[in-house]
């Protein structure tokens, strides 16, 4: 991506660069936020409500998200059930073959913390955002395709916020930034919200 | 051979068993020492108990107990075959050569209790990594990444 930031710095820096820095980023995150392909890592009883959601009842393909086979192919990556320890290399590796930019969302409680396995277990993962970076968090055991449903649609508010340029990145209402993204303060991590420091 | 015939059967073969054995709702359960198990396994399958349903095993703190899930189609019965092995040495005849579903459920009691099965053709982990340590469902087992559940949940 090194090319890209060069090419926003150069457009940021010139006058007149902003107009075309911004019709690129209208036009790809356009393009990116109606066509967020479903890497579908449905491992427990969360993967029957997302294969509902690709049935005729719900038909995601009306907003453009089609679950496909090969994570080649794919934008955002739904973890849809309990991560042993034993499946999240394969998870990770599944993570690692899609292409950027992707996005991830942890639908149902064991994708989220671990859920019902947090407590006296010792084969979970609590929650998968130990290792992937999670857009978007579903509650419910297991959410239904509703939830799913505003999932994709508050992740393309977000896709659609994007910039090829980090400082023209805008905040979303109701989606966490990401460690390391410049709209999460530095003071985020230290003191969370409530506490007096 | 019906279910009557087979409970006599039993009975005349096992005699010390027989009050512990009853079939009469399809489900008989016969309790056998753990050397004479696999001779046990072998006349019941001669017998007609074609299907091995389930191998698994419970801890009972100074032994295991394997309980096998034997079924037949032919005399619509169930019947179940428990033997105790010790826990300081928890060693058992395979029944692979038998059934061979027995394959994947020996490994997975392997996985979780640690008990070998002698004349396994392949006894390793099934479901937890290769280089798990202890195993899992056995009562004593600790592991420093458990959350215990606090008392007031």
């Amino acid at each position: 991506m090194a090319g890209v930031d060069d090419l926003a710095k150069a457009l940021e820096s010139t006058p007149g660069g902003g107009v075309i820095l911004t019709s690129i980023d209208a036009i790809a995150d356009w393009a990116r936020g109606y066509s967020l392909w479903m890497m579908p890592m449905g491992t427990a009883c969360c993967a029957m409500e997302l294969i509902a959601a690709s049935f005729s009842k719900f038909d995601f393909d009306r907003h453009g998200s089609i679950p496909r086979p090969d994570p080649r192919h794919t934008d955002v990556m739904v973890v849809a059930g309990t991560i042993t320890h034993k499946m999240a290399p394969a998870v990770k590796r599944l993570w690692a073959q899609m292409p950027d930019p992707k996005w991830c969302i942890a639908m149902g409680n064991c994708a989220v913390s671990g859920g019902i396995f947090y407590y006296d277990t010792y084969s979970v993962v609590r929650g998968v955002d130990e290792f992937l970076p999670v857009d978007i968090y579903i509650a419910g055991c297991p959410p239904r395709p509703e939830s799913l449903q505003d999932a994709i649609l508050r992740l393309r508010e977000k896709v659609r916020a994007e910039s090829i340029s980090p400082s023209r990145v805008r905040a979303v209402e109701g989606v966490l930034p990401l460690p390391g993204d410049p709209l999460r303060g530095e003071t985020d991590d230290a003191a969370p919200e409530g506490s007096d420091a | 051979m019906d279910i009557t015939e087979l409970r006599e059967h039993l009975c005349g073969q096992y005699p010390d068993l027989c009050p512990l054995f009853s079939i009469e709702f399809g489900d008989g359960v016969l309790l056998v020492t753990s050397d004479r198990l696999h001779a046990a396994a072998r006349d019941l399958k001669d017998l007609g108990f074609d299907r091995l349903g389930m191998v698994t095993a419970v801890d009972y703190g100074e032994e295991f107990e394997l309980v096998y899930r034997l079924q037949s189609r032919e005399m619509r019965a169930g019947i179940f075959v428990k033997t105790r092995v010790p826990r300081d040495e928890p060693t058992i005849d395979s029944v692979n050569d038998l059934w061979a579903a027995a394959n994947w459920q020996e490994r997975e009691v392997y996985d979780m209790f640690g008990i070998v099965f002698d004349g396994h053709p392949d006894l390793r982990r099934i479901l937890l990594t290769d280089d798990w340590v202890g195993y899992p469902l056995r009562k004593d087992y600790e592991n420093p990444t458990i959350i215990r559940r606090p008392d007031y949940l």
